[in-house]
């Protein structure tokens, strides 16, 4: 039970960050794509109905941790303290900027929301890849099951960490240029000429980055967290990922190529599912490593949820996200079309 | 205890928070209520002006909502950041709640927000009257996932303690007909429902003092006086009873404190004024009503009522005066609106409201009556249930997170403060702006 439980929540933040990831992406992006304040607001147009639902999915994805694993998710918020309340602080500019950017018509209106908006959605991609890379690396975990690190020390992987060290950075580095690719994507895919022909420009260039940081950061992966490979070792599920996310990276560039922009779209999506996919896969069963003493590492066995609740749980789950993956089709189906200038929509 | 310790920074940071949310939930879970009500006037009878109207009060509720959506996040997020002990022991029960509002609101409300305030035109009449219901279904289901929450901690119900401390559920089907949630929901969307309906009446009353948009001005007053009158006399009973008397049963502590009532008395008086003297334990200048407390409690005008020298100083909620007069404040700004309320129906009724021009000045004044009202209720209850997190279970220094120090709760205090100084000033600039343009700006705005 508790190893679906694990699955379900993998699950949730694998949708937020592909659904999510093309927002914050298309924020980073948008001032590229976008020159003027017009074809701005096509880019804002183009998330603006779905952004606040795909945040959902990170709150969901929240409340379900909180349901399933109550001390990880004790031990990890208060021990990310001040990163997270950042997150927070970045989530809200975020919406906001999207949210009333609209409401006042005048350049330097816009000009600061736009700003905000590509400051929240680049940061926010940068910081959520710290996070990951916070997991990977473990944490100080105590005895009691709590720890907590400074911003950061001396920047490196070891001894007495920081959030940000130089493989943290690294990841970082690397979730903002993979939601950054995301987002051209997606604008590409939703936009007109001459927006769709920038957006595939920049996820052109930004291929090559991606591509690289892949190879960079497995290494990189291996090097801090050597465990990460035994799960790999084994024939079957070990290569299946690794498969899938080579191959979703020659589909973006293949069909970006042709012009078949849903398709590349999908790929990168691919991709994302894969390597997040990949890491949860290699940290089965261990939630939160403690690098202090093996022993004091928050697992399945240890950190779920009574049997009696997560049983309960199961059901209403099923129902509810049936109901959601309900309302997003009919969103995403509603909204189905390109945006142009001259189309209904108030952002 | 060191008064500014992280345990300190901890509750002043999540009851800041929080109260600033809630300004904003209560005024939309209150306008959801009545733009079902009016969308739905608007499709039966085929009448234009309450189209425009719900257009209007569409992109009020589209900033409160925007607003009340980027405060939010924070509260499931410090319920790990500040509340790690809590969490851990609490999540296994607790959990079931907050998970569920995210799957079955948060979901719902945000997939056809967007659909109400832009698809007008592309879903048609009855289409665009279905979102605004399910934009309503999915903010008052919201406020009962966060009730049964609160209600948990306020009275707990349907767990298991194991042998590491931590609760578990029990019950599902417990845990969701908690009474105490039950009751406390009843009173809680009467509360927003009448934040909406006075806000309503008093933008309406605005309208008709300037002269500008008389006729949807009228509409308004003429919604947001009745919706408000029904839901003032809900407020009061059965709702406010039923709460009171679990309090009662439940939370005798809690009843005395916020009562002021030192000592156990027969015929326990209903305090309307004074000030409570913590060091004489003592009420100050009191003027009293002998004999109401006791009836309201027990029904019995000779009934005595246990006062907070029947219960050790250590279970005392730790701020007695200040529990005191949020609880105060609450009853006599929900008796004042009651009151206003009352008259202006019976104007209504006698065709009088919109040239009583003094009503009018009184319904405008009104508009931060609820706010403060709401605030003052809830500060009643969770300063109420003090010293506990988990009343019973869990004292609240027991529950915060023990690795973030004060100086760390500190930064992110002063952060909130400042982000939450910013977002008011806009919040303020963009209502300010939408009530300006007025109604017909509105409906032309949806028409482009």
């Amino acid at each position: 039970m508790a190893t679906l439980w694990f699955a379900i929540v993998a699950l949730m933040l694998v949708i937020y960050t592909v659904l999510d990831g093309f927002d914050l992406g298309a924020g980073t992006v948008h001032w590229l794509v976008g020159r003027t304040p017009e074809e701005r607001r096509l880019v804002l147009r183009s998330i603006g109905p779905v952004w606040d639902g795909n945040e959902v999915w990170l709150l969901a994805a929240g409340g379900t941790l909180y349901f399933a694993f109550p001390p990880l998710y004790a031990a990890s918020f208060s021990g990310f303290y001040l990163p997270l309340i950042m997150v927070l602080w970045l989530l809200m500019l975020r919406g906001i900027s999207i949210e009333i950017r609209a409401h006042v018509d005048e350049p330097i209106w816009y000009a600061f929301y736009d700003f905000l908006f590509a400051l929240s959605g680049a940061l926010l991609s940068i910081f959520l890849g710290a996070a990951l890379g916070n997991v990977i690396r473990g944490v100080p975990l105590n005895g009691d099951g709590y720890f907590f690190l400074p911003l950061w020390t001396t920047f490196r992987v070891t001894g007495s960490v920081g959030i940000l060290d130089w493989y943290t950075v690294l990841v970082g580095v690397m979730s903002f240029v993979t939601l950054a690719s995301h987002g051209a994507y997606w604008l590409a895919l939703k936009t007109e000429e001459p927006l769709r022909g920038r957006a595939r420009q920049i996820a052109a260039v930004l291929w090559w980055a991606v591509a690289l940081l892949t190879v960079v950061g497995l290494v990189a992966t291996v090097w801090v967290r050597p465990a990460v490979l035994d799960h790999y070792s084994r024939p079957g599920a070990g290569w299946l990922i690794p498969a899938l996310v080579v191959a979703a990276l020659a589909g973006m560039a293949f069909y970006r190529a042709r012009g078949r922009d849903l398709a590349a779209f999908l790929a990168s999506s691919l991709y994302i599912a894969g390597m997040l996919g990949g890491v949860a896969f290699a940290m089965y069963p261990t939630l939160l490593a403690s690098n202090i003493d093996p022993s004091f590492s928050l697992t399945l066995a240890n950190s779920a949820a009574g049997a009696y609740g997560l049983r309960v749980g199961i059901m209403w789950w099923v129902v509810g996200v049936l109901l959601a993956a309900g309302y997003f089709t009919y969103v995403y189906w509603s909204f189905r079309s390109r945006v142009s200038a001259s189309g209904e929509g108030v952002y | 205890m060191n008064l500014f310790d992280a345990a300190f920074w901890s509750r002043f940071q999540f009851g800041f928070t929080l109260t600033y949310h809630y300004l904003f939930p209560q005024l939309t879970m209150g306008l959801a209520l009545l733009l079902v009500v009016m969308k739905g006037i608007a499709l039966r009878t085929g009448d234009r002006r309450y189209d425009e109207a719900a257009r209007f009060w569409g992109r009020i509720f589209g900033i409160n909502f925007a607003f009340g959506v980027v405060t939010g996040i924070p509260m499931e997020f410090q319920f790990g950041t500040n509340w790690a002990a809590f969490s851990k022991f609490a999540g296994g029960v607790i959990g079931q709640t907050l998970a569920m509002e995210g799957m079955f609101a948060f979901f719902l409300e945000s997939s056809f927000l967007g659909l109400f305030l832009y698809g007008e035109r592309r879903l048609g009449r009855v289409g665009h009257w279905v979102s605004s219901l399910l934009v309503f279904l999915g903010s008052w289901l919201s406020g009962y996932f966060i009730v049964a929450t609160d209600a948990w901690m306020q009275h707990p119900v349907a767990y298991t303690t194991l042998p590491d401390g931590s609760v578990q559920l029990s019950s599902f089907r417990a845990l969701l007909t908690n009474p105490w949630a039950l009751w406390q929901y009843a009173h809680t969307m009467s509360g927003a429902a009448i934040t909406g309906a006075v806000v309503m009446a008093g933008v309406g009353a605005f309208y008709l003092l300037t002269g500008r948009a008389v006729e949807h001005g009228r509409l308004f007053l003429k919604v947001g006086v009745i919706a408000g009158c029904l839901f003032s006399l809900l407020q009061l009973f059965p709702t406010g009873d039923g709460q009171g008397r679990l309090i009662a049963e439940h939370q005798p502590t809690t009843l005395a404190a916020m009562e002021a009532l030192f000592n156990t008395a027969p015929g326990a008086p209903l305090v309307l004024i004074g000030q409570p003297n913590m060091a004489e334990r003592q009420l100050d200048n009191p003027i009293l009503v002998p004999g109401v407390l006791s009836f309201l409690t027990y029904r019995r005008w000779g009934a005595t009522v246990q006062g907070l020298d029947a219960f050790p100083p250590s279970s005392w909620p730790d701020n007695i005066p200040l529990l005191y007069y949020a609880y105060h404040i609450m009853v006599g700004l929900g008796t004042i609106m009651l009151a206003v309320l009352l008259v202006a129906v019976f104007l209504l009724w006698r065709g009088a409201l919109a040239r009583t021009r003094w009503m009018l000045w009184l319904l405008m004044l009104l508009i931060p009556f609820p706010y403060i009202a709401n605030t003052a209720g809830w500060m009643t209850a969770e300063i109420g249930r003090q010293p506990w997190v988990v009343y019973g279970l869990m004292r609240t220094a027991q529950g915060f997170s023990p690795e973030v120090s004060a100086g760390n709760g500190l930064f992110t205090l002063l952060g909130f403060m400042g982000m939450y100084t910013v977002l008011t000033v806009v919040f303020l600039f963009l209502v300010r702006r939408e009530i300006e343009h007025g109604p017909a700006a509105a409906s032309t705005a949806a028409a482009h």
